[in-house]
């Protein structure tokens, strides 16, 4: 909000520049987010914390420039003229649900002249951002600015009944009230509304209504000067979508006692510049006045709280520089808040205003004393740390947001039954980027992808790790932390070897030597249908029977709904269930001093064969000196029949006692290839 | 037979002059001092002399043996070591090729932000604790002294799952899940890193961002341990030359509350473009933890107090790398991601 200084100089005195002033107020905790020169005016950019909704009022805001500098504030005298007659022969009020407006009243200015307001007043208005209209609704929003008391003003022979009285009710569900900006809006049954006892005439606190509106014929004006509950009409106005200057000082709470002086100061304007006659009186329903708020400060607690060494005077002082009445009992202090300031409801609040008058930049930083602590991170933390130091050998990590799009689920050709398709829904989304929480990560890796590649970034290798999001029976949804990776081209070309592709083999051995790192030792990849993957070219990772994840090409018409030409490889991995089958803690095996021996053997199988049936095959067969044995060539074409592949393997023997002999190497080996041929049909070439 | 024995001496010291080789070097030895040499076969013919011109011929013919030995050994190393210079200048190699480029990856820089500042936390003897990023409105809001239509709900605009739940709007819930856990043990002293969401798209605001929080209730803990924690905090991750201060604020879960500013890290205070020429940059909110909150978290504001604060880490990351523009982050184009 904008406040024009020349203006607030009308009730306190200071002697700094603008930036000075705009910098102690900052300070003080009344951010100023700069100063404007406008004219012979500045114009200071207030941006208030909602705890600091009085000082949206001149008032208010030159109390605390009052507190910095010493200087006492000014309000303007109001001199009434009243005639002979009484309110009460023109108006009555009735709080009828005085639960959300605890004061009410009302003044009447007769004959006024409709006009525009003065000059002075219009530029107090423009450099505000207010709009001037006319004189009587300008004198309204004056009076608001300067007291942050919103104030309405209607034209009274447009109220109905013949005893004119005003009740302030809840409105009935589905009554419908057309406002001052001639919309008509459809209430509920908590929103408040000043009626006529006949019709609506405004939404208390909000917006008045437009049968009631002031024009240019309007000759007896009705001042409305309320106090309403803030967070009915804080309420009120976001379901109706209508924010004003009166409900957002509402909502931040007003002055319950200021009612009184806004409506004098209002009424006083009237006579002045619209010519009106006061009627005496006012109608002032109050049922239950408010008590004071007297809070009891410790000053051993404020200096306990804010580590400081703070004299009982000098607390006192901080708070009368404020003109919060004090009284001292037994070194306590009993410090009545005053009714402008609802902030102040407890001993911190007024803790808070000694600390910010003392300075916080006085204050002295110690590190706290007390117990040592241990500090640090759990096993799961430590845990996906490692997983993630792992991936980051290969891969750059890559981060992107929870919520998706759902025609991602359409794009990864997710089947309609899928427990993917069951997402959490966001019910306020900006857009339907927003739409629903990931279900999977590949939308981010797959989208991440696309945009480098539009961008001839062509060799990528990212992961991701994050939650995805399920629907529980719970009362919150289920989150899992998942493991993500997506790979496409080759990785840097160098000037030593050949390239090496991104594709299936380099992702699994990604994850192999993952495993291997965090000391996942019996896991196994089976090929899988997955409707976001090739047929031929997924797997699923298991260990033992915990599903690990799934790995694969991408399937093609996944790809092109992602506008990808290159082939891509991806992966998504349960990190809790990486978690459960990592065995924590390795123990170390002996070294053995007698000699290995290894041995080669290719064999012919049919080329559907996989390889992890011949090795489980060689695994069962192999004696117990048979270590290791791995694939290391594999070979189709010439000097091969046709459907058929040679598969090349090497095997590893060693005794941890002894040499072994030849005899026991070639028994194991023959023993092997006996049952390579009776179980798979496999020859020895 | 003397003369003959001198005439082989002098035929090795100049053969030795000559060769160039081992193999050359080796056949000369054979040929003199092998078993069938020359040498030998001079001594063969001892049988032929007297007592005393035998002793007197083996004692030279020895001699010789024993100097012809340590020339040809002599001669052996020099060779040796010649040839090992030859071989290692032919096995010269360009070492200003590129290495291999074994490992490609790296962590994201937020991630590498994250982790300093919980380094930093960690050692302060802080712990790491987590929570759900869809919340209750109970803890997301209630349970920090933020009811219902409270006008400080504004300060977050949040994205709803129901009217009760919803995507966690900062990390400060986990104050009161973490107290409702620990107590009435003390101190609770942990920071929370994580995911956070607000409805806002714009140049400076992402509707996912990251956060960590910190708090610490113990006995007797003051606003002026908070400005120690945080001062350490600073200095340790942007400079020991940093300054701060700190201004009062608003947070519906702290009172007194305030905001942390550094010395501007660009322009070390003199003001320009990234500071708005303020010279100082915003980067924390922090406070005593209210008593309310307190009491939400099964403590009693009388016996303990404590502090809690929160950044952001896209803002710690941008001031800690030059980065422009917040969108960079989640934009993951490679060419960014693989400067950190």
């Amino acid at each position: 909000m904008g406040v024009s200084l020349n203006w607030l100089k009308e009730y306190v005195d200071y002697d700094w520049t603008p930036e000075e002033l705009a910098h102690r107020l900052t300070m003080a905790g009344i951010a100023i987010e700069g100063v404007e020169a406008e004219g012979d005016d500045y114009i200071m950019d207030l941006d208030l914390t909602p705890n600091r909704g009085d000082c949206l009022g001149m008032i208010n805001l030159a109390r605390e420039i009052a507190a910095l500098n010493g200087n006492a504030i000014r309000k303007a005298p109001v001199a009434l003229k009243e005639n002979g007659e009484k309110i009460e022969d023109y108006i009555a009020v009735e709080l009828a649900d005085a639960d959300l407006c605890r004061r009410y009243a009302a003044r009447l200015v007769k004959n006024v002249v409709i006009r525009e307001s003065p000059d002075w007043m219009q530029k107090a208005l423009i450099n505000s951002g207010i709009r001037p209209i006319n004189n009587i609704v300008d004198i309204t929003n004056y009076v608001m600015l300067e007291t942050n008391q919103p104030l309405h003003a209607f034209d009274y022979h447009l109220l109905q009944g013949e005893n004119k009285k005003i009740v302030v009710r809840r409105a009935r569900a589905g009554e419908k009230f057309v406002t001052l900006d001639e919309s008509e809006r459809t209430l509920d049954n908590e929103m408040l509304v000043i009626t006529d006892s006949q019709q609506a005439i405004a939404l208390a606190g909000v917006m008045g209504g437009f049968n009631t509106e002031i024009k240019t014929n309007t000759r007896d004006v009705l001042i409305e000067s309320a106090w309403f509950l803030g967070p009915n009409i804080r309420r009120t106005s976001r379901r109706l979508a209508l924010r004003t200057d009166s409900s957002q000082r509402f909502e931040k709470g007003s002055d319950i006692n200021g009612v009184i002086y806004a409506l004098d100061r209002a009424a006083a304007l009237m006579q002045d510049l619209a010519d009106g006659e006061l009627v005496g009186g006012i109608c002032d329903a109050y049922p239950a006045p408010e008590p004071n708020r007297v809070i009891t400060l410790r000053p051993d607690r404020v200096n306990l709280l804010l580590g400081t060494q703070i004299g009982t005077d000098d607390i006192k002082s901080y708070l009368e520089s404020l003109t919060f009445p004090i009284e001292e009992i037994d070194g306590v202090l009993k410090v009545e808040a005053p009714s402008y300031r609802p902030d102040i409801t407890m001993e911190v609040d007024l803790i808070e205003e000694v600390a910010r008058l003392y300075g916080y930049d006085k204050i002295e930083a110690v590190l706290p004393l007390g117990n040592t602590t241990q500090g640090g991170l759990n096993a799961v933390q430590k845990f996906r740390d490692r997983v993630r130091v792992e991936m980051a050998k290969n891969l750059n990590e890559i981060v992107t947001y929870s919520f998706i799009n759902p025609a991602h689920l359409d794009n990864l050709r997710i089947p309609s039954e899928a427990h993917e398709r069951k997402a959490v829904v966001v019910a306020n989304p900006l857009s339907e980027e927003q739409g629903i929480m990931r279900t999977t990560l590949l939308p981010g890796l797959l989208g991440t992808a696309a945009t480098n590649l539009a961008r001839k970034n062509e060799n990528l290798a990212f992961f991701e790790m994050g939650a995805v999001f399920y629907p529980s029976e719970g009362s919150l949804p289920q989150e899992n932390m998942r493991l993500g990776a997506i790979i496409t081209g080759t990785n840097e070309i160098n000037w030593l070897h050949n390239k090496v592709n991104y594709d299936f083999y380099y992702l699994k051995g990604v994850a192999e030597d993952l495993f291997r790192q965090i000391n996942i030792i019996d896991y196994s990849f089976e090929p899988v249908q997955n409707e976001s993957y090739h047929p031929g070219r997924t797997a699923r990772i298991l260990s033992g029977d915990t599903f690990l994840g799934v790995i694969g090409e991408v399937h093609p018409t996944v790809l092109q709904n992602y506008e990808i030409k290159p082939r891509c490889c991806a992966m998504e991995l349960d990190v809790e269930a990486l978690f459960a089958c990592s065995q924590g803690q390795v123990m170390m095996q002996e070294i053995t001093r007698y000699p290995a021996v290894e041995r080669d053997m290719a064999i012919l199988v049919e080329a559907p064969r996989q390889a992890s049936e011949v090795l489980s095959v060689i695994k069962e067969a192999g004696s117990e000196y048979l270590r290791r044995v791995v694939v290391f060539d594999l070979y189709t074409g010439e000097q091969v029949p046709a459907g058929y592949k040679s598969m090349a393997l090497r095997f590893l023997f060693q005794a941890f006692d002894r040499t072994l002999t030849d005899n026991e190497i070639n028994e194991s080996m023959a023993n092997i290839q006996k049952n390579l041929e009776t179980k798979l049909e496999a020859s020895r070439r | 037979m003397l003369e003959r024995l001198h005439g082989i001496k002098k035929e090795v010291d100049s053969k030795l002059v000559e060769i160039a080789s081992m193999a050359e070097l080796n056949e000369l030895k054979v040929r003199i001092l092998g078993r069938k040499g020359e040498i030998t076969g001079l001594l063969r013919g001892l049988k032929d002399l007297t007592q005393e011109e035998r002793a007197e011929f083996g004692r030279v013919a020895n001699e010789v043996k024993e100097e012809l030995e340590l020339a040809i050994n002599n001669k052996s190393e020099e060779l040796k070591s010649r040839e090992l210079l030859t071989r290692l200048e032919q096995e010269t190699i360009d070492v200003t090729l590129p290495g291999l480029p074994l490992a490609n990856g790296g962590k994201h820089p937020l991630t590498l932000v994250m982790e300093e500042i919980r380094e930093i936390f960690m050692g302060m003897g802080f712990s790491v604790a987590e929570g759900p990023e869809i919340e209750s409105d109970y803890y997301n809001f209630e349970a920090l002294n933020i009811p219902k239509d409270h006008p400080a709900r504004d300060m977050q605009d949040s994205f709803y799952i129901t009217e009760e739940i919803l995507l966690r709007t900062h990390t400060s819930p986990c104050q009161v899940r973490v107290m409702e856990k620990m107590a009435p043990e003390l101190p609770v002293k942990i920071i929370v890193p994580g995911k956070v969401y607000r409805r806002d798209d714009d140049a400076t605001h992402s509707p996912m961002f990251q956060q960590v929080e910190g708090l610490l209730v113990d006995r007797n803990i003051s606003f002026g341990n908070l400005k120690g924690t945080l001062m350490t905090f600073a200095r340790r991750i942007f400079g020991d030359d940093l300054r701060v201060r700190y201004r009062p604020s608003f947070f519906p879960f702290t009172e007194p509350s305030a905001e942390m500013d550094i010395s501007c890290v660009m322009c070390k205070g003199a003001g320009c473009r990234v500071c708005s020429h303020t010279g100082w940059l915003e980067i924390l909110g922090a406070g005593m933890v209210n008593p309310n909150v307190l009491r939400y978290g099964g403590y009693d504001p009388e016996e303990v107090t404590g502090f809690a604060f929160g950044m952001g880490i896209e803002r710690i990351a941008m001031l800690k790398y030059g980065v422009n523009d917040l969108r960079l982050f989640f934009d993951n184009d490679r060419r960014f991601l693989q400067q950190f």
